[in-house]
Order: structure tokens, then sequence, then C-alpha cells
């Protein structure tokens, strides 16, 4: 086991230096720079007298020699474009991803498995062809318009919730605990249940056919014969015998915990991660991105070892090895 | 009779599937008495299985049972019965044990949960009591250290134990009966014994019935008091054990003793019954055995025989109760003369096979 | 950073990967066994006039997709009659932008996907056949290289394709492995067949299946994942009319200009969908034993 952990963790760190290296290039190969813009205020002196300050003058590979000495020293760079270091902006931007991502991964299992589980035992029923049906249908939406439509929808024409950002602009700083609270709730319900109605399509359907592998077996029918009530049957027996492959998922979804809401944070000007590198890129900031890449690297290695964990833990049959 | 602890009526209990309705059992009437241990036999196909599932009505759509079943325990028709009451019975009154020891129990729950679990739910037990009660019941079938084997899973423990282990669950409660489903066919010879033994034992400490079901005649002989022969759907068959093995007189059991290998007799090939179990959606007109019988005659294609008393505890399904000289006329079954006819009406699928059957006797029908 | 992808699409496919093995001896080939179920005909007929309408945009479309009308008078319209989808705030005929963005969204996702189906073949046929240490190597850099698909920043038909094969090549190597143990390629061995020989004759055809199926269900993630980038403003660039670029117009002013962002995402949502219950019922009709998903009927 012990062994195993180790071979994980360093095929971890190959990837994330891999995928560090890759993104490196590849951001600065592409054309422009921070300072190509076109702009009144600058001039070309003053572009390249900048452009010699933060290094892009030198030569590629040199910029990468520097930037992995800076790494090693811990010191993810500065940001141009948030005028402040790497590090501190990306301190900030992870936890709120992380919430975000909690609370939709949180929501979309709960949802799916409800759906999956409902469906497997209604198999065949009208209910469960329509709702295949709609599951399909949610599944073929792209996650940046149903999350403008949820935006359009419950934030402008029918005022229900706050229309972005992850507090209230003006009134957060000034509101009493409970207060700050909710007012983060309140800002976290769309972006949340956008995300999490995507992912429920495709876990509800994983979940219908876990369940219906279950229920014809054996220890299904010596549950009944005990004099179980089917609710009990389905629910404590059935069910989570088809939760196993579920973690799976659970699993899966982990490395996506920083960076599967990319589009939404956008749409939602949610101040996680995603929203962060999505600005980055633009302003072609270029230590920024690759803080991201680094640190978002980093936590999708964590999380699929944690996945590995997670699934030993569920299945008993697994522990014994 | 009257005061046998289960009585089953005219049991039907229908499949309804594309390709038509399965007649799985078909008619089936037999009770069983206290304390008392009766063996129902047949091959795969007969009905035997979903007979004893029907009993609980652990049969799922598109199966059901008929209407006109009757089955009669402790004052109440289980046919009928609400659902809530039927829970009460299962478990408590009646219990199964199964085929696959494996399979049967859940892999993620311990072994000492699992026979716990019947006790909460039945005695309202606390955990730490139902519990306690397990880890006595495992003692009791023979599990050393039980204790720690208690908190063991499914997959830790050997065939053989497993088996121990669901018919722990099956007694915690003190059953009236216990319908054992094939419960030695998955495992080992020597664990077989073993396991009969077990059961025995327990049956002579707590005094339950047992319907015994398997294909085995030599597990038949040993155990039971009754036998209850199927075949079709039906049953063909109904006597003493030791009736029934010195004067058999339905064909298809005194073909099934036939096939039974015998130490000391000196043969090439084994006897077998020509022909498959033809499928439970296409029972054959007359006697459902008459293709595959020796004796049949025309009376047998067009009537379909009842059950004749042949002595007292004695019935049988076969027109040679009235017209026994025919016993003297064997022939070469029906069924061997077929190229095309009733080889092919058959479906011949093969899922019939019994456990003896020959299949270079299968080729050459076809 | 990764790719915005759902929990579910990888996981679907992943789990594709996983279970393909037991996509066991029968499984009949494209070619051979068509029995065609109602949902593929009406998806197919779907995919058929999408793909007619994309490649007939030009005749179809009433204006040309850049041209800005009337900078005055039609900026921002809603739907109208002249304008059965209204106009953006270039005063742009959204209705033409859409049939020209067609083009776009369903060439690039069909472009790529082919290019990641057909170098995740190569690299499955290569790695199941030559089994052992190459086998092995190969593999371990596909688990070390799919754990992580960097977000692509440009030449988006190469990225996106470079970095789909990985699924594809686990898919194709199990089922290599798989036919491997076929009498016919045992045979054609003891008659001396040489390597490539079999596996282009033998090999290749019978492990197509799960190959086409993951191509097509990928089409549909590609419309997205393309569209998205284009949002982005790294895909296709303004004044570019493509699905993701029309989107991205729309997004401006959503609050008033809403249509120009929802018609594109029911576009999408129409093709993706097209493509997914084709795929699906693909599936199903292909594999007796069933990959991941709705299992019983």
């Amino acid at each position: 086991m012990r062994r195993y952990l180790a071979a994980r963790l360093l095929q971890s760190l190959i990837v994330v230096v891999l995928v560090t290296t890759i993104s490196f290039f590849l951001i600065r190969l592409a054309p422009g720079d921070p300072f190509s813009f076109t702009d009144f205020t600058m001039n070309n002196v003053v572009r390249e007298q900048l452009r010699t300050q933060y290094g892009y003058d030198q030569p590629l590979p040199k910029q990468f020699i520097r930037f992995l000495g800076n790494v090693a020293h811990g010191r993810l760079g500065y940001s141009h474009s948030m005028q402040r270091n790497v590090g501190t902006v990306l301190a900030e931007a992870v936890p709120r991803t992380l919430l975000l991502m909690s609370a939709a991964i949180f929501a979309a299992f709960a949802l799916g498995i409800a759906i999956g589980a409902l469906q497997a035992v209604r198999h065949g029923s009208w209910l469960d062809r329509a709702t295949s049906a709609v599951l399909m249908f949610f599944y073929s939406i792209p996650d940046f318009w149903l999350a403008l439509m949820a935006l359009l929808a419950f934030a402008y024409w029918i005022p229900l919730f706050p229309s972005g950002g992850m507090t209230d602009a003006v009134l957060h700083d000034y509101m009493s605990l409970g207060g700050r609270i909710r007012d983060v709730l309140a800002h976290l319900v769309l972006p949340a249940l956008t995300l999490a109605l995507l992912s429920a399509a495709g876990i509800a359907r994983y979940q219908r056919s876990a369940l219906l592998d279950v229920l014809p077996q054996d220890f299904v029918r010596t549950a009944r014969a005990k004099g179980l009530a089917e609710r009990t049957v389905v629910m404590k027996h059935a069910l989570r015998n088809a939760l196993l492959p579920i973690i799976t998922l659970v699993g899966l979804s982990l490395p996506s915990l920083v960076g599967g809401a990319f589009f939404v944070e956008k749409v939602f000007a949610w101040p996680g991660m995603g929203y962060v590198a999505a600005s980055a890129i633009n302003a072609r900031d270029y230590d920024l991105v690759t803080g991201t890449v680094i640190v978002g690297g980093i936590m999708v290695a964590l999380g699929s070892l944690l996945a590995d964990l997670l699934y030993a833990v569920a299945d008993p049959r697994l522990r014994s090895r | 009779m009257a005061d046998a602890l289960l009585t089953i009526e005219n049991l039907r209990t229908y499949f309804y599937g594309e390709a038509g309705v399965a007649r799985a059992v078909d008619g089936v009437t037999f009770s069983v008495g206290a304390g008392e241990t009766v063996g129902l036999v047949g091959e795969s196909g007969s009905g035997k299985s979903v007979t004893a599932l029907s009993v609980l009505r652990l049969v799922r759509p598109p199966g059901r049972l008929e209407a006109g079943s009757r089955i009669a325990f402790e004052g109440r028709d289980l046919a009928t019965l609400g659902d809530r009451e039927l829970r009460s019975i299962r478990g408590a009154r009646i219990a199964m044990v199964f085929q696959e020891p494996m399979t049967a129990l859940n892999p993620v729950f311990t072994v000492g949960d699992q026979i716990a679990e019947v006790v909460r739910i039945h005695a309202k037990a606390s955990r730490h009591d139902a519990w306690q009660r397990a880890v006595e019941m495992l003692q009791i079938v023979g599990i050393p250290a039980p204790a720690q084997r208690a908190k063991e899973y499914p997959h830790q423990l050997s065939g053989g134990m497993r088996q121990r282990v669901v018919i722990a669950m099956a007694l915690v409660m003190n059953p009236a009966l216990v319908i054992a489903d094939e419960p030695t066919t998955a495992l080992d010879v020597t664990i077989q014994a073993q396991i009969i033994e077990l059961l025995q034992e327990l049956q002579h400490r707590f005094g339950m019935s047992i319907l015994l079901i398997t294909h085995d005649l030599g597990v038949i002989a040993e155990t039971v008091s009754r036998v209850l022969v199927m075949y079709g759907g039906e049953i063909v068959e109904e006597a003493a054990v030791k009736t029934l093995f010195a004067s058999a007189h339905h064909p298809y059991t005194e073909g099934l003793l036939a096939a039974m290998p015998k130490l000391g007799e000196n043969r090439e090939r084994l006897r077998t019954i020509p022909g498959t179990v033809p499928p439970p959606t296409k029972w054959p007109h007359g006697c459902r055995f008459h293709d595959r019988c020796p004796y049949a005659w025309e009376r047998c294609l067009s009537e379909h025989p009842p059950l004749y008393q042949i002595e007292s505890g004695h019935v049988s399904r076969c027109h040679l109760a009235e017209e026994p000289e025919r016993r003297n006329h064997p022939h070469e079954p029906l069924v061997m003369h077929e190229v095309g006819g009733l080889g092919m009406e058959r479906g011949g699928s093969g899922t019939g096979r019994g456990p003896r059957e020959n299949s270079a006797d299968r080729s050459a029908r076809s | 950073m990764p790719s915005p992808t759902r929990v579910s699409a990888p996981a679907d496919r992943l789990a594709a990967s996983l279970v393909a093995p037991a996509m066991a001896a029968d499984a009949p080939s494209l070619v051979t066994r068509r029995r065609l179920t109602g949902t593929m005909w009406w998806s197919l007929a779907l995919i058929f006039l999408l793909c007619i309408i994309a490649i007939f945009a030009q005749q179809l479309a009433p204006y040309p997709p850049n041209a800005q009308l009337d900078i005055i008078g039609l900026k921002s319209r809603p739907p109208s009659g002249a304008h059965p989808l209204g106009t953006d705030q270039y005063s742009r005929d959204l209705l033409s932008r859409m049939l020209f963005g067609a083009r776009i969204s369903l060439s690039v996702a069909m472009l790529a996907v082919l290019l990641s189906a057909t170098v995740g073949t190569a690299y499955g046929l290569i790695s199941g056949y030559r089994g052992g240490r190459v086998d092995a190597v190969m593999m371990r850099l596909v688990a070390v290289l799919a754990l992580w698909s960097p977000v692509p920043l440009s030449a988006l038909i190469l990225v996106i394709g470079l970095t789909g094969w990985f699924e594809v090549s686990r898919l194709v190597r199990a089922e290599v492995l798989s036919v491997m143990q076929r009498e016919y390629v045992v045979a054609a061995r003891g008659l001396g067949a040489s390597g490539p020989r079999i596996v282009w004759r033998h090999i290749l055809p019978n492990v197509l299946n799960p190959v086409i199926v993951s191509a097509t269900l990928g089409v549909g993630n590609v419309i997205i994942l393309e569209a998205g980038l284009s949002y982005l403003g790294i895909g296709a660039r303004a004044p570019t009319a493509s699905w993701g670029s029309i989107f991205f117009d729309g997004s401006d002013a959503f609050q008033t200009t809403w249509w120009i962002a929802l018609f594109p995402g029911l576009a999408i949502i129409l093709t993706v969908l097209a493509f997914n219950v084709f795929g699906t019922a693909l599936r199903d009709t292909l594999d007796p034993h069933q990959l991941a998903g709705d299992r019983a009927r």
C-alpha cells in the first residue's frame, strides 16, 4: 500500500512538472505579450522598459531557468494585472473555488443519486423513460450557456438572486457574521445549482445502471426473504452496493474541484481560480497563469490520490489487499 | 393432513414474457407437517425452485402467483396476505436458505451484522442484544471463534462457512419452517456432507420442518422422510422415501433413479433419460413426460393424467396406475424418433437439461 | 487549470475504457450488423440536416455573416420578421451568423474527433499488439498525460485532437487485447502472417466499434469545448462567426440583448443532443454486453 502511494505521488509530481513546463512555453509562444496592447498612454520606449523589467526580453530558455529558480524558492512571481504577488492572489482564489465546487458536487451527487435510484426502481415505466430523455437533454447543455440563462432568468427577469460576484459589493463588510454568511450563500445558489444540474445528469445515468445491476442479485433476494421492507432492501442493501461505482465518480470529480467551475465562475463573476485564470490569460499575465497551472496541477493530483483512497475505504473487498 | 404446518393448494406461478406465458409452477399441491423433512426433487426447469420462492412470494415480476393459488400457513393464506404481515413471517416464521452462499450474502456488511439484522427487525432487539444472538448462532452452526468471525465480511470466509452463516441467519428467529433451495449444490462434496449433517442436527435440536429442494437423489435418500418429484411444473410422484427408492412408480422417477451411478455396477456409459425438459412456455399435450417415456401409449398423448393413488401415502401422475400391464412393453421414447418434428417444436434451448442428460443422445435427435 | 468538462463526461469515458474488455467475443461489426432503431433514425437524420445546413450556409443565409447592415437602424434588434433571430450589437444578422457558425462548430468538432480517434487508435493498436514492456511504458505515458489536460491556447483542432486521443487509445488497446485472443488471429499468426498485416486486416476492423461510439459521443463534447474556447476568445476570434463567439458577443449586454446569447446555446444543445442520442443508440445496438450507461432496455 505504501509503495503504491509513493509511486502515485511520484507520478503526480512528474505530471505537475510536465504540465507546468508545457504551459510555460505555450502561453509565451502565443502571439502578443503583456505589454503589446495598444493604448494611448503607452509608447514603445515605456513598453520596452517594462519588458526588460519583467525579463520578457530574454530568450525563452533563460526565462524558464529563472522561473524554475523562483519556484524552487517558493516564489510564484508577481502578477502585474492584479498588482500583487501571485501567491497571494491564488491563496484567496482557491478557497472560493473550493466552496463553489464543493457545494456544486454535493448537490450534484445528491440529485443524481436520488434520480438514478428512482429510475432504477421504476425501471421501464414512463417516468423512467421521460427522465432519461430529460437527462439526455441536460447532458447536452453547455455550462456557460446554462449559467448565462440562469443568471438572466433568476437574477434579472425574476430578481430572486444576486446577479454575480460572491458578496454584495457594497454592504458585505458592514454585515454581521450571520448576514455575511447568508450573503455568500445567496450568491452561491445559482452558480452551484447550474453546475449541479449539469453533472447530475451524468451521475443519474450512472447510478441508474449501477442499481439496475445490483437489484437482481441474490443478496437482494435474501434481504427480502429476511422480511425487510422493500424500501430498506433498496436503500440499505442494494444502494450501498450500487454506490461503489459512484465513488469512482466522486473520485473523478475531485480533481475538478479546482478547475471545474471555469466558465460558471466567469459568467457569475465568482472570484475563484477559474475567474482568476481567465483574466490572467486575457491580460497575458504570464506569472499568474503559470501560477494557476502549478497550483491547479497539484490540487488535481491530490484530488485523484484522494479518490483512490476513498474507493479503498468504501469497498471492504479492497481493504484486505 | 389437516394439521399440517404448511399446505399448498393448486399453486400456479406464471411468468409473462415476450416468448409467451411460462407456466413454471402449474397446479402444485402438497403439505409439510410439523417437524417433518420433505424433499422436492426435479431437474432444472421442473419448477422446484420457483415453487420454493412462491411460498414466501419472493417471485418478482414478470412472474406472479395466479389467482386460485392457496398457501395455508399457521391459519393464514400467504398467497393473499398483506405485505406487512407477509414480511413479519419472512425470516421469522418461515426462513429460506439459498443455493449460492457467496452471492446470497451482502458483500459490504459483516456476517454478524447480517444475522443481527434479522433479530433487530423481528424481535425489535437492541444492537447489542442482536449482536450477541448473532454470535450465539454462529457458534451453534459450528463456526469456530464466532465472536471474531462475526466481524468479518463474507469474502473472508470459505464456502462452507458462508453457508453456515446463511443457515444461522435463517434459524436465528427459530422459524417453524426452513425452505432450503439446493443448499449444497454449490459446495464441495466433503462440505456438502457437513452441511447436511448440520441441518439434521439443527432440526433435531430445534424441531423445525424442512422443505429441501434438490436435484441430488443421494441427499434425499439420507435426509428426508417424504419425497415429492416434480416435472413439467407439476408433482408427478409423492411417496415416503423408502417407498420411492424401493418401488418408484412414475417412469420419470424410475429414470432418475436409474441414472444414479451405483458403486459396484459395471457400466461403460451412464444411463440417461433421453430428450430434454420442455420449455415452460409450451408444455406438451397430455402427459408432459410422454415423449421421453419408455412406456407411453396413445392415451398418454391426449389425456393429462391426474394423481393416481398407488397406496396410502404414495401417489403418481401416470396412467400406468390404471393399465400396469403396459409396463411390460417398453419401447424407445418418442423423442428418439424425432429429426424434425417434436424436437424442433421443443425449441431445444437446452435450458431444461438435467445434470444427467447425455449430449450424445441429443445430437442423435437433431 | 484543467479543461472545462463536466464530471460525467470523463467518468463515462473512463468507465467505458474499463469495461471495454467485457465487450466480448460476439460484438458484431458495424458493417455487418445493421439494426437501426427508431431513435437512431431521427438522430441521424438530425445530424445529417445540420451538416447540410452547415455546408449550404452560403445559400441559406439571407445576409453575409460579418456584414454590418445598418449600424444605426439595425443595431441590437430583437427577433422580427426580417431578422428571425434578431441582430447583434454590430447590426449583423444573427440567423446568417448562426448558419455560418454551424460550419465552424461542426467541422472543428468532427475534424478534432477524427484526429484524436486516428491517433488514439494507432497508439492503442501498437500498444496492445506489442504487449510487454512497450505496452507498459506506452500506457504509463498515457496515464500520466491523461491525468490532466491543459487548456489549449491556440491551434484549436490540433490541440483538442492531440489531447483527446488518450481515452481512445485506452479503449482501443483493451479491445485489441481481447481480439488477439480470438482464434482467427492465432490462426493468422500460425499461417505466418506478419505483424502489421495481422494488425491491419484482422485486429483493426474488430476494434473499431468502441472507437466509433466514443467518437460520436466525443463530437458533442468537442462542440461544447470549442464553443467554450471561442467564448473565451481563444478559438474563433472576432469577427468570425462560431457559435461560441456569437455567444461571446451575446454575453456582453445580455440583459437587453438576450437573444444573441440564447440562440447559439440552443443550437449547440440541439446538435450535441443529436450526436449524443445517436452515439448512445449506436452503443446499445453494437454492444450486447453494454458499456457503462443505460443498462437494460
